[in-house]
């Protein structure tokens, strides 16, 4: 994937073209290869300053996930608590319940919105019709355009309890008006169904379309031949072809297991459904920034993004020792 | 028979299956247009399901009225072209020394971009780093934020490096030198990856609006997306409407119909013409490992 093409090919540094005869002290080597590539090296100022200031320098700031942090203090002046904050968070009845949102949240979206995907794919697959195929794709790929802000907006006013358009369906069909939003048991499903899957069914399938596309034409005629009907196809060569797509974005699934984005949830949940709602991220944000806690918030958050970078590390070992293939 | 029978069926059904699919992408966009025409009355009353229904433009009327909704799309747009633009720059002023493969220390660089993918600071230190470098509530902090994705860089980078090496070195051998190079042999070769990434960055500028939301206060600066969060999620009615509603009862719904019209019909004009890169982009992205 993305990472792997980056680490690939950097691990095939060339040695340049000094050559090799001649052995160069250090400082000359750095010369020659400054005047060689001054411009090169020019260019990437900019961007590297970036990373350090806006990426690197903040990673510095998690420093006080281990302080008494105060804002008028600031680092250097703040009193070090060691893992106080950690235990803190740990002990609180919130670390469970976020532990449990955020693993359920993942185990439902695994379980039903990450085949959603695959299976729209293997549907397009089977449609000989390539006008039919295309609307098809394009309808579904609209819903990926708008901002989560604007399907947030949506879901909100169709799930509103009077007039909202799937209580007014409600109502006409004879049952009773629920508001969704305030029920805890409702917001998953909710948050998976509109962000998860209508959102992103569509931009999901292309690339187990690709996948699909790449599938040797000869295969499919060969086991017609041998009498193989649509389903044995779709079993015995469709899917095998995109088993290592699949594997590799399940992967990336699992990888970002501990960070459920918060960016969708904080514009839907609310204090009543906070007990089914509410996950790392978000409450991360919630104490740390909307009341403050600035230390107790960097430690949930250096506490996530570790635990993260270890599921991607063990993750990517399984993968490549079991398929043969990994992120790097 | 049966399964003779079978066959001829499925791809009828898979056709309809996809169709009805499809349609579900499709139909809370067309219900909301054609709520944002109808009347409030029709709107509750469940009368509108396809068409607008007493159909008028009271709702858009009412979006236009605020101003506070015209400040905001100019601010997205600012943001857009502006960090667009930024972030076009950066990115290929990155992707473009690290697909040398002759450049010393590569490899560390490379690896210190890809590390940020794996492994971030987290909101709150990004946060307070706004705020040591004197970013709350200014402009810059929107367009320094993310000036550089490390994933697009990735793409660009890839992309170059399948350039073969032999055209910078006939131009070099033609006497043209390195800016040159990039300019006129390399950036023209790429526009195909730079239209992806650019539009990668330009719709994510469009529809940002959880940094904007945290580290903007003053409304003269806020993007639309914070704008609408208020509207349509948080269903604040906005301050010009209250007034007009003491007057005459008035229902949010249909405005806030409007406003979503109001906000997406830009994205909805030009999704002909970028999904087709988008598609690609998307591809470029996840294949080229």
């Amino acid at each position: 994937m993305r990472t792997e093409a980056m680490l690939e090919g950097s691990a095939k540094t060339a040695p340049g073209h000094n050559g090799g005869t001649t052995r160069r002290t250090l400082a000359g080597k750095v010369i020659f290869h400054l005047r060689r590539d001054l411009l090169l090296y020019l260019m990437l100022i900019p961007v590297l300053a970036y990373y350090v200031i806006f990426v690197y320098k903040p990673m510095g700031g998690l420093a006080i996930a281990f302080q008494d942090y105060s804002l008028f203090k600031g680092i250097r002046g703040s009193e070090w608590v060691g893992f106080e904050n950690f235990e803190r968070f740990f002990r609180s009845p919130y670390f469970f319940r976020n532990l449990k949102n955020t693993v359920l949240m993942n185990v439902c979206q695994t379980l039903f919105a990450f085949p959603a995907p695959i299976i729209l794919a293997l549907m397009l697959n089977e449609v000989r019709n390539y006008a039919y195929k295309r609307w098809i794709q394009t309808l579904t790929y609209l819903p990926y355009f708008v901002s989560v802000v604007v399907v947030a907006g949506i879901v909100t006013n169709f799930l509103a309890p009077t007039n909202g358009f799937i209580n007014i369906v409600l109502d006409k069909l004879g049952f009773d008006k629920i508001y969704f939003l305030t029920l805890p048991e409702m917001f998953r499903p909710i948050y998976i169904i509109s962000f998860d899957i209508w959102q992103n069914i569509g931009i999901g399938a292309i690339i187990y379309i690709a996948a699909l596309a790449g599938i040797n034409p000869e295969l499919y005629e060969a086991a017609g031949m041998d009498g193989a009907g649509r389903w044995r196809k779709m079993w015995n060569i469709s899917l095998p072809g995109i088993m290592p797509t699949v594997l590799i974005l399940l992967l990336l699934n699992i990888s970002n297991f501990i960070q459920v984005g918060h960016e969708a949830i904080i514009l839907l949940y609310q204090p009543v459904t906070y007990e089914t709602a509410d996950v790392f991220s978000t409450y991360a944000y919630r104490t740390g920034l909307a009341q403050g806690n600035y230390d107790l918030g960097a430690a949930v958050g250096l506490f996530t993004n570790t635990v993260g970078l270890v599921l991607v590390v063990i993750a990517n070992w399984v993968s490549r020792r079991f398929a043969g293939n990994g992120l790097w | 028979m049966s399964s003779q029978k079978k066959k001829e069926l499925f791809p009828y059904f898979n056709a309809i299956l996809l169709g009805v699919l499809a349609l579900c992408c499709l139909y809370p966009f067309i219900y909301v247009l054609s709520a944002s025409f109808s009347s409030s009355d029709s709107v509750q009353a469940g009368r509108v399901w396809l068409w607008p229904v007493e159909a008028n433009l009271e709702s858009y009327a009412k979006v236009f009225e605020q101003k506070q909704i015209w400040v905001s799309y100019g601010n997205t747009l600012f943001y857009t072209i502006a960090g667009t633009a930024l972030n076009l720059v950066l990115t290929i002023m990155g992707a473009y020394p690290l697909s040398k493969r002759r450049l010393a220390g590569r490899t560390a660089i490379g690896f210190f971009i890809a590390f940020t993918i794996l492994f971030g600071a987290g909101l709150i230190p990004s946060y307070l780093n706004y705020k040591d470098l004197g970013l709350m509530d200014s402009r810059w902090a929107i367009l320094f934020g993310g000036a550089v994705s490390a994933m697009n860089l990735i793409i660009l980078r890839t992309f170059l490096q399948e350039i073969p090496e032999e055209l910078e070195e006939s131009a070099k051998i033609d006497g043209a030198h390195d800016w040159r190079i990039l300019w006129q042999v390399y950036l023209p070769l790429s526009r195909p990856a730079l239209a992806t990434i650019g539009l990668f960055y330009a719709v994510g500028h469009w529809n940002s609006y959880f940094m904007a939301m945290i580290l903007l206060r003053s409304e003269s600066k806020i993007p639309l997306q914070v704008y609408l969060n208020k509207i349509i999620v948080q269903l604040q009615v906005p301050e010009e409407i209250k007034k007009t509603m003491d007057v005459m009862p008035y229902s949010p719904e249909t405005v806030i119909y409007a406003t979503i019209i109001v906000a997406i019909v830009p994205i909805i004009l030009v999704y002909p013409m970028i999904q087709k890169h988008f598609v690609k982009g998307v591809m470029i992205g996840s294949l080229k490992g």
